[in-house]
């Protein structure tokens, strides 16, 4: 069997060099062209009717008048009289025309009668959601309750992190035809190779009858899985039109309402350690609310899992809200800001530098050694010991403040294939049914075929995004990197083991003694015995080598290409505007915790815009739901607020990138830099201010809310 | 959005005679398209004032500044004439943080753009009431409501110039076919609405605003304080305009305009006393600062609003002074 194994650190040309990506100049010049930017002749366009009201049935429609509008081809029902509606939103009907302006005003002639029900859409106290909340149950470990009586203190608060978006620059929709029996769909989608068939399934026709394919897309986070109720009634209303294109995409209301969102979690802890900072009790009731089917389950408590007195009970909210989907690193973020808010606050109250008392207590965790090389590691680059204080030390209207996260991963490769093809002429096609989601997929396959192969990357053309192509699996899990990683490496070594079996005898040197470096294949360190790649793939005549490889998980560790695990955290610093409550950033430092890593600059460059949309979540972002309509009120990019680039501060990301670490293999990377920099953003505010904002986001109100109650204690 | 009958006209006279009830006025559109994309404006006809020359330029006259009601905001924030005299204008121009939108957006639509109260801009009118009549902000999301007023109009003037006007004494000139000109001070042109369908501008719909004059500052002091959350594009939270005329380091007289924390500019006569005769200090700052909240009445949401548009009021007096806070 070939050696698939990576070759050694020191000898790579490619892979571990910081490349930019392939797609940057298609995109930067908006020659890249995404699933919304398709047009073509005879298309059709989509509009959706969502339900006005948060909880309602629907008594009868009236589709006549918009069906008689000019250009007007289909009107299509998601749900009939009689339906229950559980969120503000929710699919009603789908109209398809000629053009979008027809589109929009059939939707607005459509008659619904509705029966309006009593709706729940706040969560934050589960005292007041009566029967919506489902608890799971008490579960406990050890004696919690002997071990906080024989603490020598004990700490107990409430915390909480509401419900946001995913807010996918390009919303979610599709181009879609079906003529005849076949569809041709072109989904914005984190999962080309599956979407087809999600899609075929809605259809109820056989999964080959639709080829999907997806050059480029707009942001997922998680939420771009499956083909969704507004592709498979496109799908419907092209075929009913003859098997014109439909485009269908979310506006942005939509896009913020009914198309994903990342549960809240909300959780009272009582924590109880020993003087020295050691954690021996812990207490948690959670409670979470993804929307109608409840959603969102913290893992309480977070890392430390393995705290040896622990009581935790979690309740699942069902609200009438839009329904929530995977959201970078589900549970997580949510997990670790609940977590290490309680230990900053146990911190505090022992007086103690919470990077002692992690770093202390992370024998409770899976990894300690690298948790407390990391806490290390971040303390250096942020300047801790020079720069923390007591919580709330300080003088004048502007505060500094540290604070520090926590978080852990797994990122295994999921299940691909990848086919490689060696020309005659010399050229190499690597085709692999995967799809590059914003983080550089792309450019990982072509730098691992290429090193693989000793060719300039350029020699490489990279077929992906079509489900034509050997299957690959959803990038969701960070599992994306490992899997395409792995499965290209096969595939090339494999093409490249027969294309030595071809000109091995000509050459005169055993198969095993050659090897492909430079544009040549040669005998293994003497480059007097070689002969270009060109002459080499001549030798081919007529017929190309094509080989397949595979990433199959069950035995992924065994082989350790790619395995998972990874630990990382983060550190703030912060400024606070007494005064105002108004946080600006000054710092965040990542640390993270990685195996191989194929390309430096695009991993950072995920830590990059993990650390940006940690900003987001910490200072900024929050779905504002009105308990009064039921209807989401910032449904927007005005009062759904991002940062801007005067919001960010300075990021500075370390990678940990040793031997020790890439002899793991490949690991994920797209979600562990996602989880700690809420709780470290949250915890440098306490930090600055003397008190703890109980909320994310830490919004002004909050902040000056929190400073008031601490002066009324 | 509905379908509308677009008019390009290049003359006042043009304009005003296509101008009607049932007309909207497009300049930098900012506001106005994405009202109609919500349905929030049905115009049957769009008039666009860009094509109007006499509606533009910055020009110093007898009465004081002259600003055309198409300047662009971005010509406020780098206008020398409006910095040197009135730096609280340019101030509130910069407190836009999008150069987009700077760019687009004009001063009279600065003025005559409608509130960003989440239940008006979904339809629940002006007074944001539910179907029954009931009043929505009260009890609702009212975080970046009004602090002063009391109702039954809650939201707040979005205007970033208002303030700042009010506080220099601007005049709005005014013009249409029915009234002819009129022109009025700052304090008249922002209403507050007691029903669900009077405007929040003293602007009829078929007239126009041409332009603002601004009288001579005679080097009173001035200066605008914005609180905002984010650095990046965002409305303010509460803003405060200041003018000083001053005597030496003493104020002689001071006009004090708060944004954002009204269904207008919010005057406040009690700052303004609270600081007349004193030399700006922290302390006296403070004082006319919370002055200027006395009578405020937040709502549920927003109490965190009236220590904002206090730290607002003190600041932009130190501003304005120059003082250090």
């Amino acid at each position: 069997m070939p050696d698939y194994s990576w070759p050694p650190m020191e000898k790579r040309k490619l892979m571990g060099k910081r490349i930019s990506r392939l797609d940057g100049p298609m995109k930067s010049t908006g020659r890249a062209k995404y699933p919304s930017d398709m047009n073509m002749p005879g298309l059709l366009y989509g509009m959706m009717l969502g339900s006005p009201h948060a909880h309602a049935k629907i008594k009868s429609v009236d589709d006549s008048a918009a069906k008689s509008m000019k250009g007007v081809t289909s009107v299509r029902w998601f749900k009939q009289p009689g339906a229950e509606l559980q969120w503000a939103g929710m699919e009603i009907a789908l109209v398809t025309a000629e053009s979008e302006d027809i589109a929009r005003d059939a939707v607005r002639a459509i008659k619904v009668d509705y029966e309006v029900l009593p709706h729940v859409v706040d969560e934050q106290n589960l005292a007041k959601v009566g029967t919506r909340a489902k608890a799971a149950g008490e579960v406990i470990t050890g004696d919690p309750e002997q071990a906080f009586k024989d603490a020598d203190t004990v700490v107990e608060a409430s915390y909480g992190i509401p419900v946001i978006t995913h807010c996918c620059l390009e919303p979610h929709g599709q181009v879609v035809s079906w003529q005849g029996d076949k569809v041709e769909f072109w989904p914005s989608t984190q999962a080309i190779s599956t979407v087809g068939g999600d899609l075929a399934k809605g259809l109820e026709i056989p999964i080959t009858n639709v080829h999907a394919n997806m050059e480029y897309m707009g942001g997922g986070f998680g939420s771009k899985f499956p083909s969704d109720s507004w592709g498979v009634e496109s799908a419907k209303a092209s075929k009913e039109s003859g098997g014109k294109p439909v485009k269908f995409f979310h506006n942005r209301a939509d896009e913020l309402t009914i198309a994903g969102v990342r549960p809240s979690a909300f959780a009272k802890i009582k924590l109880g350690a020993m003087k020295d900072g050691k954690i021996t009790a812990w207490q948690s009731e959670t409670w979470a609310s993804g929307g109608f089917g409840g959603g969102g389950a913290p893992p309480m408590p977070y890392v430390f899992i393995n705290i040896p007195n622990r009581r935790t009970n979690h309740s699942m909210v069902s609200l009438n809200t839009g329904p929530s989907r995977a959201w970078r690193a589900p549970n997580h973020p949510q997990a670790s800001f609940l977590t290490c808010s309680a230990l900053e606050d146990l911190a505090a109250k022992l007086r103690m530098d919470p990077t002692e008392l992690f770093a202390k207590n992370a024998d409770y965790t899976a990894r300690a050694e690298v948790y407390r090389k990391q806490i290390a590691k971040g303390a250096e680059i942020i300047d801790w010991k020079k720069k923390w204080h007591q919580r709330g030390e300080g003088t004048g209207e502007i505060r500094r403040g540290l604070g520090m996260g926590i978080a852990t991963w797994g990122g295994a490769g999921h299940a691909s294939k990848c086919k490689v093809t060696i020309n005659p002429d010399g050229t190499v096609e690597v085709e692999i049914g995967s799809q590059d989601i914003g983080t550089g997929t792309r450019t990982a396959i072509t730098q691992v075929a290429a090193e693989t192969f000793g060719l300039p990357m350029s020699a490489i053309k990279l077929k992906l995004g079509d489900n034509g192509y050997p299957a690959s699996g959803p990038s969701g899990g960070s599992t994306t990197i490992g899997g395409v990683s792995t499965s290209t490496r096969k595939a090339s070594v494999n093409a490249l083991d027969k294309l030595l079996d071809a000109i091995a005898p000509g050459m005169g040197v055993p198969k095993d003694q050659l090897e492909a470096v430079d544009s040549r294949i040669q005998k293994k360190g003497d480059a007097s015995k070689a002969i270009t790649w060109k002459a080499a793939t001549q030798k081919l005549g007529v017929q190309s080598i094509s080989e397949t490889g595979e990433n199959v998980p069950a035995q992924a560790a065994k082989e350790g290409l790619n395995t998972l695990g990874v630990g990382g955290i983060q550190m703030a610093e912060v400024e606070v505007d007494l005064e105002t409550g108004i946080v600006r950033m000054k710092k965040l430092v990542a640390v993270q915790d990685c195996g191989l890593v194929v390309n430096p600059k695009t991993a950072e460059s995920q830590v990059f815009g993990a650390c940006i949309m940690s900003v987001c979540s910490a200072l900024m972002e929050e779905r504002i739901m009105d308990s009064q309509t039921g209807r989401v009120l910032n449904a927007d990019m005005e009062f759904y607020k991002l940062a801007g680039i005067g919001d960010i501060g300075e990021i500075i990301v370390h990678m940990d990138i040793t031997p020790d670490h890439d002899k793991r293999g490949i690991v994920g990377l797209g979600e562990p830099c996602a989880i700690g920099g809420v709780a470290a953003i949250a915890n440098a505010v306490a930090n600055a201010i003397g008190v703890r904002v109980p909320m994310v986001p830490v919004t002004p109100n909050r902040v000056l809310a929190a400073l008031e109650s601490r002066r009324n204690a | 959005m509905q379908n509308f009958e677009y008019a390009n006209p290049t003359t006042l006279q043009e304009a005003l005679a296509l101008l009607s009830a049932d007309s909207a006025v497009l300049a930098g559109g900012t506001d106005l398209l994405s009202m109609m994309k919500d349905y929030t404006a049905t115009p049957k006809r769009v008039v666009n004032i860009k094509g109007i020359k006499e509606l533009g330029g910055i020009s110093k006259t007898a009465a004081g500044l002259r600003i055309g009601a198409s300047v662009t905001v971005d010509e406020i924030a780098t206008n020398a004439l409006v910095k040197a005299e009135y730096p609280s204008l340019a101030m509130a121009a910069m407190g836009i943080a999008s150069p987009q939108i700077r760019n687009m957006g004009t001063v009279g639509g600065d003025l005559c753009q409608r509130p960003r109260c989440w239940y008006f801009r979904q339809g629940h009118g002006l007074l944001a009431v539910d179907q029954n009549g009931k009043p929505l902000v009260p009890n609702g999301e009212n975080r970046y409501h009004a602090i002063f007023g009391g109702g039954p109009a809650y939201f707040v003037s979005p205007s970033s110039f208002g303030p700042a006007l009010a506080a220099l004494g601007a005049k709005v000139k005014l013009v249409s076919a029915k009234y002819g000109k009129r022109e009025m001070g700052m304090e008249e042109f922002f209403v507050t609405p007691k029903n669900n369908i009077t405007r929040e501008i003293a602007a009829m719909p078929n007239e126009l605003v041409t332009e603002i004059v601004i009288p001579s500052a005679k080097g009173a002091k001035n200066a605008t304080y914005e609180v905002r959350h984010r650095e990046a594009i965002d409305w303010p939270l509460a803003t405060a305009s200041v003018v000083l005329t001053m005597k030496g380091s003493s104020v002689v007289s001071a006009a004090i305009v708060m944004g954002h924390v009204a269904p207008t500019p919010w005057r406040s006569a009690a700052a303004e006393q609270a600081i007349a005769g004193k030399s700006v200090t922290a302390g006296t700052a403070e004082a006319a600062g919370a002055a200027a909240v006395a009578d405020a009445k937040p709502l549920s949401q927003n109490a965190y609003k009236v220590q904002l548009a206090k730290v607002a009021v003190k600041r932009a007096l130190l501003a304005a002074a120059g003082v250090k806070g």
